[in-house]
């Protein structure tokens, strides 16, 4: 294996929620409980013996603020633990745990992150993630955004509204074989949500957890049969302004794969965070995988897209295909923002058989 | 002790709002002043682009960038999409397009809403001007949209001093969120009997310990708290605090008592008021229970029942 690192680090362990529209009855950390309980139990770990947590949420999902001490009871944060918390999606919770752990003070990290969207409007909260001064005050959806680089994906020949359903119809239909999907097989495409993307081009809007263990090295071995190695890993920014960027493309994307050694070989899997479907046209492009990689075999963010998870579970999906022998190497892809702004890449590879 | 019943959901309206008060650079302020003058202004990158809406720092090199130019009010579309239901406080009322124009002048695109008869009227590369609002106060909505119009591409960008009487210093930015919320199966089941005038935790399984409130899980444990157990309606202070101050809004005369009270049976302390009894008579140990008021959702406040104290041991755990 490569020694770009320190440590080597592996994910010996992943759990989902089965993701649904509503959870009205269950609060925050009654719907995490059981993934942690699920992932731990996976890795014969108990809480105590984690060495360090990390968490991913947002407080404008929940409306409130501090929101992540409403799941901390579910780790057992008592006697004190070793604990942080970010404010986007779980896979950047994961980078934390991952430096954590290159630091040599973790052998071992429980990462997880949650989303409730059923309390509120999604596509309104999500304005408020905009730029304050030219952006927010317009209250520009997030469909209507992605709507916006779908039409320039469209304009400069690089797509098209056959091409888009056609990416829905298949994330769904492999999505059937995967029992957390909130949406699978055939879903009709539906009308206009914003032109030119149709309801089958959107993600479903839902709530849901992941978890995953990390481990190091020989902790790693002992823990997981087959330990999904974090060969390389990656996040980027670009501009925020929408009209500074070219969106039939994704640099950031591109430019953290590179870091992350994704070029230096091919994948056979790949799991990647496109919200929309137009937002899969731009990551094949800015990954450069051909149509060998199994791209999304779990169905993907068209078939359930948990606010702040939906990215830790292209990770926790990636590396479930290498714990099942069913992938050697793979890439996992997380964004946030609007239109692919921030982007993560985590190249993911099992050991030699 | 009864096993937990099925969920009975309760549900609340949320509202989040705020009015978010910001401060504008020179950049910003010279920008959003033009708008309510009916200048568009732009800023000129460290590699000689003009960038429209202007920010302070250069994206690609981060350097400070203030050199400000004036732009045309009109553009080109470069992308597109047609908004057939407009959300609530979205710039038009009526269908609209999405679209981001790169103004006369400008090399990157700005975002806003076209005021189009259709989608078959709005076409990437078609030329659009800016409609002014009625009312213009120094803010991105002083454009009220775009609206088509004929014409090539007109003008370069010419140097302006960005100089302006009263310049826009500040926005507000308003912000609301609705939400329903919904507490969840433990905080449901604590609230409904509070209704009764009945207080529940819930047990750990595993260590045992009755949380009140319950929030579904032992924060020790890490596991679900399932059983659910009636704990008070006595209970005992542990620990208190005499209040001096009036709170606003708040009809309790001062000085008043603020306690941890540990119910009988429940493994942590509550707080509430003191009542019943003159303040600096207030002791550790003292055995308290609830008063209630007509129509009140929860204890009003705590009185003395008139039982002997209880013994530091019996609750120096629960401090």
């Amino acid at each position: 294996m490569r020694t770009r690192y320190a440590r080597e680090v592996a994910v010996v362990a992943f759990a989902q929620s089965d993701h649904q529209r509503r959870t009205d009855e269950l609060s925050e950390v009654e719907m995490v409980m059981p993934v942690l309980h699920q992932v731990l139990a996976a890795t014969g770990l108990k809480a105590g013996e984690i060495g360090f947590t990390c968490s991913g949420s947002s407080d404008y999902l929940a409306g409130r603020a501090f929101s992540f001490t409403m799941t901390l009871d579910g780790v057992g944060a008592w006697p004190p633990i070793s604990e942080s918390h970010v404010e986007t999606d779980g896979a950047w919770a994961l980078y934390e745990a991952w430096v954590k752990i290159q630091t040599g003070e973790a052998d071992t990290a429980l990462v997880y992150s949650y989303g409730k969207s059923s309390p509120g409007s999604v596509r309104d909260v999500l304005t408020r993630q905009l730029d304050p001064y030219y952006l927010a005050p317009l209250w520009p959806d997030s469909v209507a955004l992605a709507a916006l680089q779908a039409q320039a994906l469209i304009d400069a020949g690089e797509t098209d509204e056959q091409a888009l359903a056609a990416i829905g119809a298949r994330s769904r239909t492999a999505a059937g074989s995967n029992p957390h999907a909130q949406l699978s097989g055939p879903v009709p495409q539906g009308g206009y949500q914003v032109r030119p993307l149709r309801t089958g081009d959107c993600p479903p809007i839902g709530d849901g957890a992941a978890a995953v263990v990390l481990a190091a090295g020989d902790t790693a071995r002992r823990l997981c049969e087959r330990p999904a190695w974090i060969t390389g890993i990656d996040h980027r920014i670009e501009a925020h302004g929408l009209g500074l960027r070219d969106l039939t493309d994704s640099l950031s994307t591109r430019t953290a794969a590179e870091h992350a050694g994704l070029f230096d070989a091919p994948v056979d899997t790949a799991e990647l965070h496109a919200p929309f479907s137009s937002q899969e046209v731009v990551l094949r492009k800015a990954l450069g995988l051909g149509d060998a990689v199994a791209v999304n075999p779990s169905g993907g963010a068209l078939a359930a897209n948990p606010m702040m998870a939906a990215g830790l579970i292209r990770i926790g999906e990636a590396a479930a295909r290498i714990h099942r022998g069913e992938s050697r190497r793979a890439v996992a892809h997380a964004t946030s923002g609007p239109c692919l702004q921030q982007n993560l890449v985590a190249v993911l590879e099992g050991d030699p058989s | 002790m009864t096993a937990a019943s099925p969920p009975e959901v309760l549900r609340a309206p949320l509202v989040v709002e705020f009015p978010f008060t910001r401060s504008l650079g020179p950049v910003q302020s010279a920008f959003l002043t033009g708008l309510r003058e009916g200048v568009v202004l732009g800023v000129r990158t460290s590699d000689g682009r003009v960038m429209v809406p202007p920010a302070e720092y250069d994206p690609v090199t981060a350097e400070e960038i203030r050199e400000l130019v004036e732009v045309a009010p009109t553009g080109t579309v470069t992308t597109w999409a047609w908004n057939g239901e407009p959300r609530p406080q979205q710039p038009l009322g009526t269908p609209f397009a999405w679209v981001l124009v790169r103004l006369d002048g400008a090399d990157t695109a700005i975002l806003h809403a076209l005021d189009a008869p259709g989608p078959d009227a709005v076409s990437t590369g078609m030329r659009v001007r800016v409609r002014w609002a009625a009312e213009r106060t120094g803010a991105i909505t002083d454009i009220a949209c775009f609206e088509p119009c004929e014409g090539r591409e007109r003008g370069s960008a010419r140097p302006h001093d960005g100089v302006f009487a009263d310049p826009v210093t500040g926005i507000v930015a308003e912000a609301r969120l609705d939400y329903t919320y919904s507490p969840g199966r433990a905080q449901t089941a604590y609230i409904n009997a509070l209704s009764e005038r009945r207080t529940v935790g819930e047990r750990c399984p595993s260590c045992h310990k009755v949380y009140v409130p319950p929030r579904g899980a032992c924060p020790t444990c890490g596991v679900a708290t399932t059983d659910r157990v009636e704990v008070g309606p006595a209970g005992t202070v542990t620990t208190f605090c005499i209040v001096n101050i009036k709170a606003r809004n708040l009809d309790i005369e001062v000085p008043y008592v603020y306690a941890h009270i540990a119910l009988d049976g429940a493994g942590l302390a509550l707080h509430g008021r003191i009542g019943g009894i003159p303040y600096d008579q207030v002791r550790m140990g003292l055995r308290v229970e609830p008063v209630w008021t007509d129509g009140g959702r929860y204890p009003d406040h705590y009185r003395p029942t008139g039982e002997p104290d209880a013994d530091y041991d019996a609750y120096k755990e629960l401090l």
